[in-house]
């Protein structure tokens, strides 16, 4: 559904991307993962046509977005990280909006967005002004306008970020329901509970490259089912093993402070990229176990 | 598929009016006190006893002062594309939609037309409240609007190109403000030494001046003004549609 092929994007003298390669199939829930100023954003404005790559493809449902961009976006959604609604317009007029520049038909926007604001459950709000709204349901509002004309690739770039708990739990659960109902999600967070909650495959992304790309379970298991984590000399170091007893048994030879737990997608980012996920892009491979 | 290319100019122009309509009432008095000060302060302060090509000055000043104010006007749909692209990311929104550039540009320019029709409207009424009456036959509107195309497009280009507000803001203190003062609006161009009216027949203010003032006294427009306008506008639109790629990366 979304392939990529070699893409870089270079602004003055920085690689924001480095010739970067993917397939997202049909029907899947890919999240790009990956500390801030990776390329994670870079990436979905190339796919979506905000930003032209320096060189490299992007084809969306097997249409190029570099030579033929109108029919390339009619098959996208975008929810992008800024929440850019008009603040003037109500959720209606905002939603109309979008209807419009996608050429929906009047009869057909109109049935979409009683549809889609209830799916989001806004239907309360359809005719306050976005201004008087919260960020959560800002948020909320920019999922339904993304969905409004039936895309089949959904891009949604941190979509939670900044919201409480509850709300983002909400979100994800819009994701998940947007999924079953047919549609391709490539989902950008440097939230790691996320992308192992929701995503199908993750692609690891640091500093405008693809480190790798699996399902969160394998990627997680070429470590080892159990993480052991010790301090020592004041600094947190993490062990893998296959085995529970085999953590424990390691830990007791040291005789510290120590932690048996079970590997998660933050393991397998550190060991996999050297990087940590939640802090900015390193640079170089100081971290990990 | 091959589409319309003018598809969806009309969503970004709809939107456009959405907006003006919920501020109508600051919109129309924003676009009011200039006219009323510069009557106040010129027509009546200073020229009420004053005769110019023939006319009273203040009969004289009015169409002026819609060629300025509807320049004014569509020049500021600059400042609602750089909040929808600087602060607002509206931009975004429309550049993720499959639209051609060209329907940006046009719906922009539509929107920047109607500001600059409505900016003249508002003067008509502010000067039939000093008295006079003005001749606003189909060639008065016309010249209004090819005025309103020429600096709404010119508005677009501009704000495509800026990297922030206070770049916009040094094209207006340096090209619009300047335009404003020397293209016949507030004085005759007759009074100018023959270089300068040269020069100033450069100027496209100058040719809408010329224009709106002529029709306004109830006389057929020189032709050769509307021309211009029209080619320049021409001109702008495609400039803005060419640059409006240079705004996405």
């Amino acid at each position: 559904m979304i392939s990529i092929r070699n893409l870089t994007k270079r602004y003055g003298a920085t690689d924001a991307l480095k010739g970067i390669s993917l397939d997202v199939r049909a029907g899947e829930l890919f999240g790009y993962l990956g500390p801030n100023g990776s390329g994670k954003t870079t990436t979905i404005n190339i796919l979506t046509g905000l930003t032209a790559p320096t060189s490299g493809a992007a084809l969306l449902a097997g249409v190029d977005m570099a030579t033929d961009p109108v029919n390339a976006k009619r098959v996208n959604g975008l929810v992008p990280q800024s929440l850019n609604l008009d603040g003037e317009l109500t959720l209606f007029e905002n939603l109309m909006i979008h209807g419009r520049l996608f050429g929906m038909a009047r009869r057909d926007y109109l049935a979409r967005i009683d549809e889609l604001l209830d799916y989001v459950e806004m239907t309360g709000k359809r005719d306050a002004l976005v201004k008087t709204l919260s960020g959560g349901q800002k948020r909320r509002v920019m999922i339904a306008r993304a969905l409004l004309h039936r895309p089949s690739i959904l891009f949604l770039d941190e979509p939670t970020v900044g919201l409480d708990p509850s709300i983002r739990r909400r979100i994800w659960s819009l994701i998940r329901q947007t999924q079953k109902d047919g549609a391709t999600i490539f989902l950008t967070t440097h939230y790691i509970e996320e992308a192992e909650f929701l995503a199908d495959r993750v692609a690891f992304l640091v500093e405008g490259e693809v480190a790798a790309v699996d399902t969160p379970h394998a990627l997680m298991a070429r470590l080892g089912e159990w993480a052991l984590d010790e301090m020592r000399d004041g600094d947190l170091a993490t062990r893998y093993f296959a085995d529970k007893q085999q953590a424990h048994d390691a830990a007791d030879a040291n005789a510290g402070s120590y932690t048996v737990r079970r590997v998660n997608l933050e393991d397998a980012f550190i060991a996999l990229t050297g990087a940590k996920v939640t802090g900015d892009a390193p640079k170089g491979n100081g971290h990990g176990k | 598929m091959a589409s319309n290319p003018f598809r969806g100019a009309y969503a970004l122009y709809l939107r456009e009016m959405l907006i003006l309509k919920r501020r109508i009432v600051k919109q129309i008095a924003s676009m009011s006190v200039t006219p009323t000060l510069y009557v106040v302060a010129f027509g009546y302060g200073m020229g009420k006893d004053v005769t110019v090509e023939g006319v009273g000055y203040l009969a004289f000043l009015i169409p002026g002062l819609v060629a300025m104010n509807a320049m004014n006007h569509a020049w500021a749909i600059a400042n609602e594309i750089n909040i929808a692209r600087f602060y607002l990311k509206i931009f975004e929104e429309f550049q993720a939609a499959p639209i051609h550039n060209v329907a940006y540009v046009a719906g922009e320019a539509m929107a920047g037309v109607t500001r600059a029709l409505l900016s003249a409207s508002v003067i008509l009424v502010v000067a039939l409240l000093f008295g006079v009456t003005l001749h606003c036959g189909p060639w008065f509107w016309l010249a209004v609007a090819l005025n309103g195309f020429v600096f709404s497009t010119l508005a677009i280009a501009a704000a495509m190109l800026v990297r922030g507000h206070s770049d916009q803001n040094m094209i207006a203190s340096f090209v619009i403000t300047p335009m404003a003062f020397l293209s016949g609006t507030v004085f005759p161009l007759s009074s100018m030494p023959e270089w300068a009216q040269g020069a100033l027949s450069l100027i496209p203010l100058t040719h809408a001046a010329t224009a709106i003032r002529a029709a306004a006294f109830g006389q057929t427009p020189p032709l050769g003004s509307l021309a211009i306008l029209a080619l320049l506008g021409a001109l702008f639109f495609i400039v803005a549609y060419k640059v409006v790629d240079a705004a996405r990366n």
